[in-house]
């Protein structure tokens, strides 16, 4: 097999943002959370993510604020790496290399210059063990810094980076692993274990779940797996220790977290209730109930006045001093299972699949973001354990993203299976989609399978159900005869096919929508939706088809199928043959809607592999073993918003589309080039370069403002001129400044709105102003000339060359606006750097 | 092991009366317990726990405080009188009208010289301690309101006391009130409701801490007289507190049944600044905590349910260790069931009355294990109701049925027995004047003799037949030791009567002489049960700390068994096991058998099997029958246990080789207990 080495399986887009615990910056601006493989940067009031920190390689694995410098940012990831961030300007300012991967990052301010990570034991293989690791990180000022000091401090710690927590501001590290509780005292280096029996008579299980140190005093809290959190004091000596209990979770406590003050102490748990606890008078707590979802993360900024919870269904909650909730931030809701199919909605191009119980989840995978909740089932959540709910179990679009259709099911027991089927018509005018009609008991067993099309000649759209009672249903688009006026066209049920009283599995539509096939066991049918007649059957016995999929555009004439006995066949539907099959246990046949490519999932030998191919052609076009461990059941075609420019054969299928799938752990992964991830890394790195100028906005305004004042004000209309604004490198280098280092808006208002005006284009007013904006330049550059260095000279130039090419890439840039800004770049800011650096 | 048919007896509606006050000694390691009828008990904490002495109670005498001071024991109750205890007759000394209405409290200043009781009149009454008495000294500043706790500056000059809604400090020198600390009351209902200062501690430091009726504990800076802390401890009341000697650790008792401890720990480990932190919280109890005592390394609590709880603190003792051992002391360490072997009858004793039972009969065959058929049913013969309102300090039934005396601390009763067609009894109306009280009664095998004890373990000796009974000898041991004679054994072949006292003393005694045969060499652990084996004249020993001797009273030594089993040493689960031996029978048919029994297991020692050794399971029976014939007797050694039957007061043998098991579950006796405070329950 062809190695791949260009293409990767990645995390992106609709990653846990539950997975570590989240941090707030200490000015409570921002909220950073571990995602995937960037941090990212959500705005704390807005809930709108800012940017995404990009540069790690695998999984990231903590965030930590560095505590010697409120403005960076530690994160640590298991490709082995520690990075240090700006994250208000989201740039990467060293990599330190431990070479292990890492579970999980802490530091405290007493020790500079220190971190200590959590990494695997490397002794032995078999059983997961984990220390706990200083890292000192060498002084260096390269970006790429190798940290090969490394000594242990504790052995057999959990991985679960609540588990561990520095007290009194360092005096001290507090581990807790299984029923273990380790206190490690940095100044007198040694360590004082305490341990609690199993169980106790009472059934309670007293294992460690989460540990939390006050800040001042030498207290240690502890969450159990029974609901109990234990205070623990007088911990310095081996046998005189001793703890309070309290008691009010009913189930394992999550995550514990005294506020910086240590008045009050925050615990969270399966019940979603946020529970204050105030530290000494532990009879009185307040509780924040109904956040939706189980607790798995607390946090608190720095100043105590925001409390962030992050919950088991992805999301974030930003809490005012416990009793407003002020923002929520929601990832992809990942449930047990997913029963829907992964989708793509053809209008937002979201990816649509179950949600929040009973829901459909719109998804925007480009923006990362969730767009909003389709309630479904529109009934009351009940949560109780064992109470059977609704669910929503199939959805289909059409091809133009008009209609939707569902099917819920309820099935209390094996002869009571309640199904609805509904379908929703989008509303141009509320964007959403709105019920048009339900159908209860549409049939009388599980619906197995069901699509949408959209015939061309007809303008009609044909729903086709499939379900084990052994027929499958055409349902149609009907105006309302018999009814009342004013109801609109509601669907109807056109057509029952069987096909000699054997069960039907899977159905699909040709792409043009004049071929229906539909699989009964092992025998294909192939219908005409048009006059419902049978065409012909193809079979390949034995086994039973799993899979149907119609050929795209130039292979529209195939049809695949994949059946039980590990068997994938290609007919043609011109000669009603087998044109080829090959023998592999595919799991997922899927096809991609915009090109001839189909893409298989098999599963072999508990991982699963990728094929990708045209029907047209023998070899595969891509493949590549183990793409994940576990069977992947579900996956989708997403359409790119813009097309990549790749030439290599083997990427080429990810030009236009992009493959998205999800493992059976649920984590949501895609593939990527590496041109693209260079691309990406690009703009990330282009911010590193921009750090330079980043110096020079606040002077760039200012300098501009001055401008404005004796420039612009007689020749206004003429000032600037651009068709689109996003085109505008001023309103760019207006948007990309940091918002630190920007003057007050309304400072900024009035120019800004000025920039967006269209205005036509007047030579001889250009002229004037050019005049005297190189005479301000003068001027610039004589009041700045002795500041100037020689060797900061190159450099200049080089930015230079950068806008000269960016201006050439947006056409509607104008001489003015280019001269602006050639002399913005001339200007050394280079006294700024020495200010800003630590 | 062998096989019994067993009478099993549940119609001893034993029921033991709530703990209302203790008070621990910690020089000698004694606890006073006081119970609801008045009773007093000594239990010594150095030797196993054992309870050692018993003070019968009386009828309307509700002791609400006990004090130590010195070797000398008061107590105050809500009659008005302070009494104080003679410990060695087991008896009230005498008893002092306070006349301040019923006193609530008692204490004694540090010094030992000044006891101060607080009355319901509200008044602080000061009694100099005397060598023989007690006299009253002063009053203090009277407050409105009745005085319900008191404690003492350790120096002795500032007592300070718990009352309605407030707690006063008092000079102890001038008598004056010097502060007046108002305690919150509950919010709520019993917002309206007087706080009552269940209990109050003075500490060294000047800290008074405070237990109240609003589920509060509140700590008090005794200079400025300003609440420093308040602990919400339950929804309903404090009822009792008691600190540590060292002052580091307070527990405070609960209506709830729990014990909630404080710790006096400094908030980082390197400063001194300390404070009063809730710690844990025991729930041994189902009703309320009364009574509470902070001894050096454990919590003993006592309260409604009749049960003394020893709850050591696992941080001042060795884990895994018998002190480490959580211990529940329900039934009393001596026999409340008398059996006449030869009638079959059974004499159950009661605080003030008396119960005689005939054991059912049945005459069926079954395999082990099976329950008969009842032909007659078990049958109360009498219930004798006591003259006076002393209660019963000791009773018993002579072997043939046909005697019953019992004793109070004021006067000794015979009672003659006739079953005929219906039962008589008469009075035996004229009793030898040298019978005034008795610690301990005993009849002779033959029903001949009954065997007293009195003063200085002393045992009398009086002759009984169908007109008079005679004095005839007073036993003494050479030791003149003062200690009560708490244990009386009569061998059955009626040679010889064994007396133990709580000098740890056992003596022998021929009856035929009359006089001392021999003393067992004095071993340092009380004797919890003493019996004489008819078939080879071995007296066989149970004492507190689980050890068993046997000594030969022919040859006046040690048996060979009992060195060998001293030299091997018992098996350590035997060690272990939290409550004693209370009582030793043997099989006439099979003299190598000795039948012992406590409140969890009856166990039939072997003597001629060989002893289990240490790494041997102890309770091996249930392996033993799953295993073929030859292996068994491999396995098999002298300890055969049986669990069966739980929570034993009595196990014995009658005369037909039917086993007498009178048992008493604690589940009985909590269901007749009243409803505890009610509490929510979560998911109720």
């Amino acid at each position: 097999m062809v190695e791949h080495g260009d293409i990767r399986v990645v995390h992106r887009g609709g990653s846990k943002i539950n997975f570590r615990e989240p941090v707030i910056t200490s000015d409570s601006r921002f909220l950073l959370c571990a995602s995937g493989e960037c941090v990212k940067v959500f705005s704390s009031s807005t809930e709108e993510c800012i940017h995404d920190l990009r540069g790690h390689t695998d999984l990231v694995t903590g965030v930590l604020l560095k505590p010697s410098n409120h403005l960076q940012v530690y994160s640590c990831s298991a490709d082995g790496t520690v990075r240090l961030w700006d994250f208000t300007d989201g740039i990467l300012i060293k990599t330190y290399v431990i070479g292990y991967p890492i579970y999980s990052i802490h530091a405290s301010a007493k020790h500079e210059g220190v971190i200590f990570v959590v990494t695997a034991t490397v002794s032995d293989k078999r059983t997961e063990s984990f220390q706990l690791v200083a890292v000192h990180l060498p002084q260096s000022g390269d970006q790429l810094v190798e940290a090969r000091e490394l000594s242990a401090v504790l052995s057999n710690v959990s991985s679960n980076p609540a588990a561990i927590d520095f007290g009194r501001g360092g005096e001290y590290i507090a581990s807790a692993s299984g029923l273990l509780l380790e206190v490690f005292f940095f100044k007198k280096q040694k360590a004082y274990r305490f341990s609690l029996k199993e169980d106790n008579k009472k059934g309670g299980k007293n294992t460690f779940m989460c540990i939390s140190c006050h800040p001042k005093d030498d207290c240690i809290a502890t969450g159990h797996e029974d609901g109990k959190i234990r205070l623990w004091r007088n911990f310095n000596h081996q046998k005189e220790y001793t703890y309070t209990t309290l008691h009010w979770h009913h189930n394992a406590v999550s995550s514990l977290c005294f506020t910086p003050e240590g008045t009050n102490l925050l615990s969270g748990g399966i019940e979603s209730v946020l529970v204050q606890w105030r530290y000494n008078q532990e009879s009185q707590k307040d509780f924040l109930p109904r956040l939706g979802a189980a607790i798995t993360h607390i946090s608190v900024s720095p100043d105590g006045e925001l409390f962030c919870t992050s919950h088991s269904d992805n999301k974030i909650t930003i809490i005012q001093s416990c009793v407003k909730v002020s923002a929520v931030i929601q990832g992809l809701v990942k449930g047990e299972n997913v029963k829907t199919d992964l989708m793509v909605d053809p209008r937002s191009k979201s990816l649509v699949l179950n949600g929040k119980p009973g829901h459909l989840q719109f998804y925007s995978l480009q923006r990362d973001k969730l767009l909003y909740n389709l309630d479904i089932v529109q009934q009351e959540f009940i949560h109780e354990l064992g109470l059977q709910q609704f669910e929503v179990v199939n959805a289909a679009f059409d091809a133009s993203g008009s209609w939707l259709a569902t099917v819920e099911e309820r099935k209390q027991k094996d002869t009571e299976l309640e199904l609805n089927l509904k379908l929703w018509a989008f509303d141009e005018q509320t964007q959403s989609f709105v019920l048009n009609t339900t159908i209860s008991a549409p049939h009388e067993d599980r619906i197995t399978d069901m699509c949408l099309c959209h015939a061309d000649e007809s303008q009609t759209t044909v729903l086709v159900s499939t379900s084990k009672d052994g027929h499958f249903k055409a349902w149609q688009l009907a105006a309302a005869a018999h009814t009342e006026a004013d109801e609109g066209p509601s669907w109807m049920c056109d057509f029952v096919g069987a096909y000699h009283s054997m069960v039907p599995q899977c159905c699909c539509f040709s792409a043009d929508g004049s071929l229906l096939a539909v699989s009964f066991q092992e025998v294909v049918t192939v219908w005409s939706p048009a006059s419902w007649e049978l065409l012909t059957t193809l079979s390949q016995p034995p086994g039973a088809i799993r899979n149907l999929c119609f050929g795209r555009l130039s292979c529209s004439k195939y049809l695949l199928g994949t059946t039980a006995n590990n068997l994938l066949c290609c007919w043609n539907l011109l000669t009603c043959s087998l044109e080829w099959s090959t023998s592999m246990d595919v799991s997922l046949l899927l096809a991609d809607p915009i090109s001839e490519n189909m893409a298989a999932f098999c599963c072999q030998a508990g991982a699963t592999d990728l094929f990708l191919f045209k029907p047209s052609e023998p070899r595969p076009l891509f493949s590549q073993k183990a793409v994940c461990s576990g069977k992947v059941t579900r996956a989708v075609f997403a359409p790119r918003e813009e097309m990549l420019e790749s030439c290599e054969e083997s990427s080429q299928w990810l030009n236009r589309s992009q493959l998205y799938f999800l493992t059976q752990y649920m984590d949501l992964m895609t593939f990527t080039t590496k041109a693209e991830e260079d691309r990406l890394m690009a703009a990330s790195k282009q911010l590193v370069i921009d750090d330079t100028v980043a110096m020079t906005p606040f002077y760039l305004l200012l300098g501009k403002h001055r401008q404005h004042e004796n420039q612009v004000t007689p020749s206004d209309p003429s000032a600037e001129r651009e068709p689109l604004p996003q085109g505008s490198v001023a309103i760019k280098e207006l948007l990309q400044t940091p918002a630190h280092v920007l003057p007050s808006t309304s400072f900024l208002c009035s120019m800004f709105v000025r920039s967006l005006l269209i205005s036509v284009t007047d030579t001889s007013a250009e002229s004037k102003p050019a005049e005297e904006e190189m005479e301000s330049e003068k001027e610039e550059e004589d009041s700045e000339g002795e500041m100037e260095t020689s060797s900061s000279r190159p450099t200049q130039q080089t930015s230079v060359g950068v806008g000269v090419t960016e201006s050439a890439d947006s056409p509607a840039l104008t001489k003015a606006q280019v001269r602006e800004l050639r002399r913005v770049r001339k200007l050394d800011h280079s006294w700024i750097t020495g200010l800003l650096d630590p | 092991m062998g096989e019994f048919k067993v009478h099993r007896v549940r119609f001893f509606d034993y029921m033991p009366c709530a703990i209302s006050a203790m008070a621990f000694h910690r020089h000698s390691e004694r606890l006073a317990v006081a119970r609801a009828d008045g009773a007093v008990e000594v239990f010594c904490f150095a030797d196993n726990y054992f309870q050692e002495k018993v003070i019968p109670g009386q009828d309307g005498r509700a002791v609400e405080a006990l004090c130590w001071v010195g070797q000398r024991l008061f107590s105050a109750g809500l009659n008005g009188e302070i009494t104080e205890y003679d410990l060695e007759n087991l008896r009230p000394r005498y008893t002092v009208e306070a006349y301040g209405g019923p006193i609530w409290t008692i204490s004694s200043n540090s010094q030992g010289t000044l006891l101060a009781v607080g009355c319901d009149d509200g008044t602080v009454k000061m009694f100099e301690i005397l060598e023989e008495r007690i006299q009253f000294q002063r009053n203090l500043d009277r407050q409105k309101g009745r005085i319900i706790s008191l404690s003492w500056h350790p120096s002795g000059t500032l007592i300070a006391a718990g009352m309605m809604d407030m707690i006063r400090i008092f000079d102890a020198e001038t008598g004056h009130a010097t502060h007046r600390l108002l305690v919150e009351r509950g919010v709520g209902a019993s917002k309206s409701k007087e706080v009552v200062v269940w209990s109050i501690v003075f500490l060294s430091d000047h800290t008074i801490i405070s237990g109240d009726s609003a589920g509060k504990v509140q700590i008090w800076d005794g200079f400025t007289g300003t609440l420093v802390r308040t602990h919400l401890v339950t929804k309903w009341d404090v009822l009792a507190l008691s600190v540590s000697q060292d002052e580091s650790s307070l527990v405070a008792g609960t209506s709830e049944g729990t014990v909630v401890q404080f710790q006096f720990l400094s908030s980082t480990v390197d400063q001194q600044d300390k404070e009063w932190i809730r710690t844990r919280t025991f729930k041994n109890h189902s009703h309320d905590v009364r009574a509470l005592v902070h001894t050096d390394t454990a919590v003993v609590s006592g309260g409604m349910d009749t049960q003394l709880v020893v709850r050591p603190l696992l941080d001042k003792v060795e884990k895994k260790t018998q002190e480490s051992a959580l211990r529940k002391i329900a039934f009393p360490h001596r026999n409340l069931v008398c059996c006449a072997k030869k009638a079959g009858l059974l004499l159950f004793q009661f605080p003030d009355h008396l119960e005689v039972w005939r054991v059912g009969e049945s005459d069926g065959h079954g395999k082990p294990g099976d329950s008969l058929l009842v032909k007659r049913k078990p049958e109360k013969l009498i219930q004798l109701k006591t003259k006076g309102e002393d209660h019963i300090c000791c009773s018993a039934l002579s072997p043939c049925g046909g005697w019953l005396a019992y004793s109070t601390v004021s006067s000794v009763r015979l009672y003659r027995l006739q079953y005929n067609n219906n039962i008589s009894i008469t009075k035996v109306s004229r009793l030898p004047k040298e019978l005034r009280w008795a610690h301990q009664l005993c009849f002779s095998s033959d029903s001949s003799k009954l065997f007293a004890s009195s003063t200085h373990s002393t045992v009398i000796v009086v002759a009984l037949n169908q007109l008079e009974c005679k004095y005839l000898q007073t036993l003494k041991p050479k030791s003149g030791s003062r200690q009560p004679v708490h244990l009386l054994f009569a061998s059955e072949d009626g040679k010889w009567l064994a007396s133990a006292n709580t000098d740890c003393e056992v003596h022998v005694y021929n009856l035929q002489k009359l006089k001392l045969h021999c003393t067992v060499p004095v071993y340092n652990s009380c004797p919890t049960a003493v019996a004489i084996n008819p078939a080879t004249s071995n007296l066989v020993v149970a004492h507190a700390d689980q050890q068993i001797f046997e000594y030969s009273l022919v040859q006046k030594e040690y048996t060979e068994w009992s060195r060998k089993l001293q030299k091997q040493g018992l098996h350590s689960l035997w060690l272990e096991r939290d409550t004693l031996i209370t009582n030793i029978t043997f099989n006439p048919k099979n003299p190598a058998h000795i039948i012992l029994h406590d409140m969890f297991m009856f166990c039939i020692v072997d003597q001629s099997l060989p002893l289990p050794e240490a790494k041997a399971i102890l309770y091996n029976q249930m392996t033993l029958r799953s295993l073929p014939e030859p292996e068994r007797i491999r396995h098999s050694h002298a300890f055969k246990i049986c669990k069966n039957f739980q929570h034993l007061l009595c196990v014995t043998l009658l005369e037909d080789h039917s086993l007498v098991v009178v048992e008493r579950p604690l589940l009985e006796i909590m269901s007749q207990l009243p409803a505890p405070v009610r509490q929510k329950k979560f998911a109720t």
